[in-house]
């Protein structure tokens, strides 16, 4: 991994991987390749990849690159075509650009389906449920439909329900980027501080710089055809950043320039 | 140094605190802001909204014909007025054939449904999840939904003579594939990400199919149920009009062909109207407030107003 930064917010590598414990990392992945079909396009290609317990990850790439491929073969989705991963906790919660909330059920009831299916016994689903819908604010809303909330509420409640899931894994592929801006920032901030209160590991795909750059502890650049993990940055974890600061906005111009030229090397 | 970095702390979890309190104040203006309430208009202003205007209509339609009758006097004989038909409604209704019509129609065609309703179900779920018995019949189903079943009614009697069974079999053959494909078309329609959201959440595969793929395909299934009972209450009246006698009993279609016989159009006009109304009515008590609750409660309800 070619680690090329020196911006003030952002430390090389080897810095911090060295300040790092022993413990087993959350998820490993080693030459992991994947190709559609024997004789399709490549689409990942060696990624080796190691993420800490309680890291905040943002996987970042233009469309295509194969960044949701990557999660959704984390999340054991999809298999890959050569390389291993290894997820240590067993398995990981999934939440998705859309909501993807049952509209027959209620938003408690959908955050009790995911007890359910877990094995909670029914006596303890409802007080669960609320409680994990209070943690995204929204238990004034359990009795409520899907159609009858906004985007962004939505968006709560499916990660109220994959709290529910109980996995140390938490892996996102663009959550937020259907919702409006004023939304966004708020689910920003709402994410960081149920990351910092429950130390889940999150992976985060975007393709939004500026909301990797203020999300993530690790941000991970990847490029097409083949997708390839290229560069990474680690940025000081010095408590919760706004997306308008001065450092959020340096780092995202360097992710930005880099993520430019790669795309640049596609041109014919 | 021990002392700072305690006051630092608590300054820092009070000032989380308090963060913490606003992001939860601005999340729910947000939330207000975002969210219109539903208005919906009473019961009562809906059953006026949804039977007013039919029935007026329906009315203005006999007033018209009543006046054609009056002012330009045609043949009564090929030309009835409404009175006329009215009069015919009450004599079948004196003599007890309208009742025992209605009722053995309309029993036969619940059976019948019914049937077909046990029948189509567990053959719609096995077309929509064994590919290759729905590559095999599938066409063929969806051919069998376009043969008027009417084209049954002479093999049928040939082969069950003019017996219950006759006309059962030809309800059957109307509404099996309608059911079926209703409830195919409603599985394919499920969003591939619901079912990926259960096979994430740890769903086996019959709680896949029965919490998510089935909830989800419910719409579907019963816009096929509907189509089911037409075509069942259609091929009904079709084989009671041409089987008739035998131990078949005296349904609509038996009246309205043994009308046709004596050349009483009015009685024949009267029985159609009949049988349209019996359909109607099936619609609304039985279907109509299923559908409008079954559709409200997941947002795709037309006469909510945003």
């Amino acid at each position: 991994m070619n680690t090329t930064t020196d911006a003030p917010v952002a430390t090389p590598a080897t810095l911090a991987a060295a300040g790092t414990t022993s413990a087993a990392p959350a998820i490993r992945i080693e030459g992991l390749g994947k190709r559609f079909g024997a004789a399709g396009p490549v689409v990942l290609e060696d990624i080796n990849l190691t993420i800490e317990p309680g890291e905040f990850v943002c996987l970042l790439g233009a469309s295509g690159c194969g960044k949701s491929t990557l999660l959704n073969i984390i999340a054991g989705l999809e298999h890959p075509t050569t390389g291993t991963v290894t997820v240590t906790s067993g398995s990981a919660a999934v939440m998705f650009q859309e909501s993807a909330l049952f509209p027959w059920l209620t938003a408690g009831r959908n955050v009790e389906l995911a007890l359910k299916l877990r094995g909670v016994p029914r006596a303890r689903r409802r007080t669960q449920a609320l409680e994990l819908l209070d943690l995204v604010n929204l238990a004034d809303a359990a009795h409520k439909r899907p159609h009858e909330l906004s985007g962004g509420m939505r968006q709560r409640v499916a990660l109220a329900r994959s709290l529910a899931q109980d996995r140390k894994v938490l892996l996102m592929d663009e959550p937020f980027a259907a919702l409006d801006a004023i939304t966004r920032d708020l689910l920003h901030e709402e994410l960081e501080r149920i990351w910092r209160e429950t130390g889940r590991t999150i992976v985060f795909v975007t393709h939004n710089v500026r909301e990797a750059a203020r999300l993530g502890q690790r941000v991970l650049l990847m490029t097409s055809r083949p997708g390839r993990i290229v560069n990474e940055w680690r940025i000081d974890d010095t408590g919760p950043r706004r997306i308008e600061s001065p450092e959020v906005s340096r780092l995202a111009i360097e992710i930005t320039d880099q993520l430019r030229e790669e795309i640049r090397r596609n041109a014919v | 140094m021990p002392s700072d970095t305690n006051t630092a702390t608590s300054y820092a979890t009070a000032s989380t605190s308090t963060a913490h309190d606003e992001l939860r104040r601005l999340e729910s203006g947000l939330d207000a802001l975002q969210t219109v309430p539903l208005t919906e208009r009473g019961a009562f202003r809906r059953t006026l909204d949804g039977v007013l205007p039919p029935v007026l209509l329906l009315l203005a339609l006999v007033v018209a014909w009543q006046f054609y009758t009056v002012i330009a006097d045609p043949r009564p004989d090929l030309y009835p007025g409404p009175l006329d038909v009215a009069a015919s409604i009450a004599e079948l209704w004196g003599d007890g054939r309208l009742q025992q019509a209605v009722t053995t129609s309309l029993s036969r065609g619940g059976a019948g449904f019914l049937i077909a309703v046990a029948i189509g179900t567990p053959l719609g779920l096995l077309l929509a999840e064994w590919r290759l018995l729905r590559r095999a019949l599938g066409p063929l189903l969806s051919g069998l939904q376009v043969l008027p079943s009417v084209a049954w009614v002479p093999a049928a009697i040939i082969w069950f003579g003019l017996t219950d069974a006759t006309v059962y079999f030809v309800v059957l053959m109307g509404a099996v594939p309608s059911i079926a494909n209703g409830l195919v078309s409603g599985i394919d329609q499920v969003p591939p990400q619901l079912r990926r959201v259960g096979t994430v959440l740890g769903a086996s595969r019959s709680q896949l199919a029965t919490l998510v793929i089935l909830p989800a395909a419910l719409p579907g299934y019963l816009s096929g149920l509907k189509q089911g009972w037409a075509f069942s209450w259609r091929s009904l009246m079709a084989a009671e009009i041409i089987a008739m006698g035998g131990s078949i009993g005296f349904g609509l279609g038996s009246m309205l062909q043994q009308s046709r016989e004596l050349a009483d159009l009015p009685a024949v006009l009267a029985t159609i109207l009949i049988i349209l109304a019996v359909g109607i009515l099936v619609e609304l008590v039985v279907f109509a407030p299923v559908e409008r609750r079954l559709l409200r409660r997941r947002g795709l309800n037309p006469g909510v107003h945003r």
